[in-house]
């Protein structure tokens, strides 16, 4: 939905508001998504820990994480006979799937084979087959936004970055800001008015007063987080404290959004129950359970799908990290999913069944498993769904 | 008031500002150059006008007067030989003033190594922050001196093409400040593998940051050595500076790279004591090494060549197989392009480019001038969106004339903030080139304050070092002699009509410096 749709459904009322008012809260209930990219390729097998595997503790004599030992808390969480979580996450994801509100997709990915970060990320967020020319100008967020446009329970896109997305490109326009850093609104009404203008009839023209708009909308959102914090006692920081905004504003407006977190290309040094990728998978689980619990009741309408563009190599390197991969585990969130699983198809992990004798292979494909999410979600029709991923068709994972 | 009244009025009072300005700082150097030369030569065109912004960091009276005298092509000409990047003395006075003008690169990272290992054996508690605290300090401060230096370079440089060149290469060697020892050594970095190179061969380009010892550590080669192979340096050398990612390599390609180069990496050290055969194979610059004792001596086979396992001489081997293959012609030519012409860039100019560099085995400076005086650039002139540096540079270029900043720091701040900062791209893929990347809402709406921020002559431009204000404040004069003579003439209506609008000259710089006519060229 651009701007002047917005206007044009939100009528009167809103234009009363003009552009120093807050938008419209959009009404509750209704279904939110949040997609989480994990840039860098993460390390998904010493995330979800194939502990019944003894290849595992073979191809990782430095960086595997420990069984699972209740007497001991860098062990892994025994999620299933076969599977268990790293100790970083115990309390936060552990807590999530074991209320099932989480679940993991082993064998998950794509088949883009060219263990490029920058290739693979950007096919993923296109989401259109590999062969033939791809267009740049269409995301598969973008293509879902587009394909919700205009229906009552249109969802209206976010993106919590400094930059659009490849994944949210083409839909009519996204706003886009980090809210790490988010200061007092800059232009008065008149000033913003004039910047508009200026960008009337060109092409950045709803990019501009889209933009102007988002930050007036949360300099009021942040004034209100100062009074509140005044009064509780959480005392967030860092992705925790952009988390807890993104909930509110998902919460109380947006209907899709994205976000992307950097730091998982562990080539080098990568460790196990501590170290680098330990430090980052507890950051993020803090801050997915601070976003769950600031969208408040309407974290029962909400999923999130983390994400990153391939696996690693199953054996650690020279280096006591690990390497490109291609297969990775997803994950799925959510307050009223069907968690508490492992969920699409799988095999046994062991040396035979690696791909290419390197990686996990891919059995669940990202489309499938997104396009089964949103066809749940929205209910989406035939049509609908292949607008969104065109060559692969929906995977029922049974968890919305 | 009426509209026009209130814009008469401002019109006054921007002169008597303009007046004050001149008397106290001698700022703008247009308007005090005699009334007689000041009305614009009938033929300054439109694309005379863009034409000039790209192929510098945007407009100033000095440039703008050097084109009018010498045409187009001589103009070029001498931007791409061995161009004058003399700087106002003051700006040479700063960069002088910092350490990493003076300093051995080599001495800082074993000071470093040490320290570290200092570090390390200290028992925790305050003093092991506060040493951990002080060396950390310390990276920042370094890294900050080597952008500082080159952002002045950006502004204030004759030899504005050489300065978008380094950026240009920088952004395509991209390396991350944040990783290993990187601040220690981004300046040496930019100083001796980029910036010698930057309007040069292209084989040297790559051979130069191949052996420096930035890109070893960030992507990680100085761990990759035999029966302990690192491959990530393999890739992307092949993916991202070379050849693309559909440039004909395949993962044995890359297997195969990362063997011949095993043993390439850092040593800020004493020289290890080898066998008398493995130490005629040894290679050492400054904290660059090669280290035989380390490398796979295998025969390699590298996009169906066969190179024998001989040490150094391998790698020299596979750079020079790597640039003449016709993939990397094309793949850099439609780099080059992607940043100068338009996001998209016409194909055949592309083609033009790679027979450019086929033919003169990869002389950026032919690629270029190919480029500059192709129709197909004319053509393109007016679409391009600027990159944050391009935004920034260009604006203090056009805001201050010349005049010389005494800190920085802002235009740092500013490109930060525009998700462009120096040394800041995580990833080895360097920033994207094409608007989609920098002209989404939040980045446009954070543009604007950084134009009102500009305009407004509130960022602290001229502060003294120590972060008081010395320098009398004010705002620029962005409604200058250069404004009527280069920008005034070809200004869209709607941005007219905006200026129009303004209710003060802060207000009008902060309108003129966010409208589509100054964020495209």
């Amino acid at each position: 939905m651009n701007r002047r749709e917005l206007l044009a459904a939100g009528g009167a009322a809103l234009m009363s508001f003009g552009y120093m008012g807050r938008l419209y809260a959009a009404p509750a209930g209704g279904p939110r998504f949040l997609l989480v990219f994990l840039r860098g390729g993460y390390d998904a097998t010493n995330l979800l820990i194939p502990y019944s595997s003894s290849f595992y503790y073979e191809a990782r004599p430095n960086i595997a994480i420990a069984r699972p030992d209740p007497a001991s808390n860098t062990s892994a969480l025994a999620l299933t006979a076969d599977w268990a979580l790293h100790p970083a996450v115990r309390d936060t994801l552990g807590a999530l799937y074991l209320q099932r509100q989480a679940a993991f997709v082993p064998f998950a990915g794509t088949d883009d084979l060219t263990r490029s970060h920058f290739e693979t990320q950007d096919s993923i967020e296109l989401g259109q087959p590999l062969q033939g020319a791809r267009n740049f100008r269409s995301g598969f967020l973008g293509r879902l936004a587009q394909s919700l446009a205009g229906q009552p329970a249109a969802a209206p896109p976010i993106s919590f970055t400094d930059s659009l997305p490849l994944a949210f490109e083409g839909a009519a326009m996204v706003p886009n800001l980090s809210l790490k850093n988010v200061g007092k609104p800059p232009f008065d009404e008149r000033q913003a008015a004039i910047l508009r203008d200026m960008y009337a009839g060109h092409h950045l023209e709803s990019a501009v007063g889209s933009g102007l708009e988002l930050r007036q909308e949360v300099a009021l959102e942040i004034a209100d987080e100062m009074q509140a914090a005044n009064r509780s006692a959480i005392n967030t920081k860092g992705f925790e404290l952009e988390a807890e905004r993104m909930g509110r504003l998902m919460r109380d407006k947006y209907r899709i959004g994205f976000i992307d977190v950097g730091g998982w290309d562990t080539h080098v040094g990568e460790g196990g129950a501590q170290g680098t990728l330990a430090t980052n998978l507890a950051n993020l689980g803090r801050g997915l359970q601070v976003f769950s619990q600031s969208l408040g009741t309407e974290w029962a309408n909400t999923v999130v799908v983390v994400l990153s563009e391939f696996g690693r190599t199953f054996r650690e390197n020279g280096n006591r990290g690990t390497d490109h991969g291609h297969g990775t585990v997803y994950w799925v969130l959510g307050g009223s999913i069907s968690g508490g699983v492992i969920a699409g198809e799988q095999q046994p992990v062991s040396r035979a069944s690696l791909f290419q004798d390197r990686d996990y292979p891919v059995l669940n494909d990202y489309r499938g498993v997104l396009g089964g999410l949103f066809r749940s979600l929205w209910g989406l029709s035939k049509d609908q769904s292949a607008r969104v991923f065109r060559d692969v068709p929906p995977l029922d994972l049974k968890l919305v | 008031m009426s509209q026009r009244g209130g814009r008469l009025m401002y019109r006054a009072a921007l002169a008597a500002v303009c007046a004050w300005l001149l008397v106290s700082s001698g700022c703008a150097s247009g308007p005090a150059r005699p009334a007689a030369s000041a009305a614009p030569l009938p033929n300054l065109q439109r694309n005379d006008v863009l034409w000039l912004q790209r192929v510098t960091f945007g407009l100033d009276s000095a440039t703008l007067a050097e084109y009018r005298r010498e045409g187009r092509e001589r103009f070029l000409d001498r931007q791409l030989g061995a161009p004058d990047g003399a700087l106002p003395p003051p700006i040479t006075a700063q960069i002088q003033a910092l350490e990493i003008s003076h300093a051995d690169p080599v001495s800082w990272l074993a000071a470093v190594n040490a320290e570290h290992k200092t570090i390390n054996d200290m028992p925790d508690g305050p003093d092991r922050e506060q040493a951990k605290k002080t060396l950390n300090e310390r990276g920042n401060q370094l890294a900050y001196e080597a952008i500082r230096r080159d952002l002045l370079r950006a502004v204030y440089s004759k030899a504005q093409l050489r300065e978008q060149m380094v950026w240009f290469w920088l952004n395509h060697f991209s390396v991350y400040q944040h990783k290993a020892e990187l601040r220690w050594l981004v300046g040496d970095y930019e100083e001796r593998a980029i910036r010698p190179y930057a309007l040069g061969s292209f084989k040297d380009l790559v051979l130069a940051t191949l052996e420096h010892p930035a890109m070893l550590q960030y992507l990680d080669n100085r761990q990759n050595t035999a029966g302990h192979i690192n491959e990530n340096y393999a890739r992307e050398l092949m993916e991202l500076h070379t050849l693309g990612v559909n440039g004909g390599y395949t993962q044995q390609d890359v297997q195969q790279l990362a063997l011949i180069l095993t043993g390439v990496g850092v040593n800020a050290g004493n020289t290890p004591r080898l066998k008398p055969d493995l130490q005629r194979l040894y290679v050492r610059s400054g904290a660059f090494e090669f280290n035989p004792a380390h490398h796979d001596f295998s025969r390699k086979t590298l996009l169906q060549h066969t190179i024998e396992g001989s040490g150094f001489g391998e790698i020299e081997d596979a750079v020079t197989l790597i640039v003449r293959q016709p993939a990397c012609a094309r793949f850099i030519s439609r780099q080059i392009a992607g940043y100068f012409v338009a996001d998209n860039p016409p194909p055949l100019l592309v083609e033009r480019m790679s027979g450019t560099f086929m033919r003169t085995d990869g002389n950026i400076a032919a690629v270029l001038r190919t480029m500059f005086l192709a129709r197909e650039f004319d053509a393109a002139l007016g679409g391009k969106f600027k990159d944050p540096k391009r935004f920034v540079v260009s604006a203090v270029r056009f805001a201050y004339d010349g005049r010389p900043i005494t800190n920085p720091r802002p235009l740092l701040n500013w490109l930060n903030g525009l998700g462009e900062g120096p040394y800041g791209r995580q990833t080895p893929d360097g920033y994207p080139q094409t608007e989609l990347n920098w002209a989404s809402s939040g980045q446009m709406s954070r543009r604007f304050e950084i134009a009102r921020s500009i305009g407004s002559g509130s960022a602290g431009l001229f502060d003294s070092e120590d972060g008081a204000a010395s320098a009398p404040g004010g705002f620029p004069q962005l409604s200058n002699r250069l404004y009527f003579e280069a920008v005034e003439p070809f200004l869209a209506a709607r941005t007219k009509a905006a200026l129009d609008r303004a209710t003060s000259a802060q207000e009008w710089n902060t309108f003129l410096l966010a409208s589509p006519d100054f964020n495209y060229l």
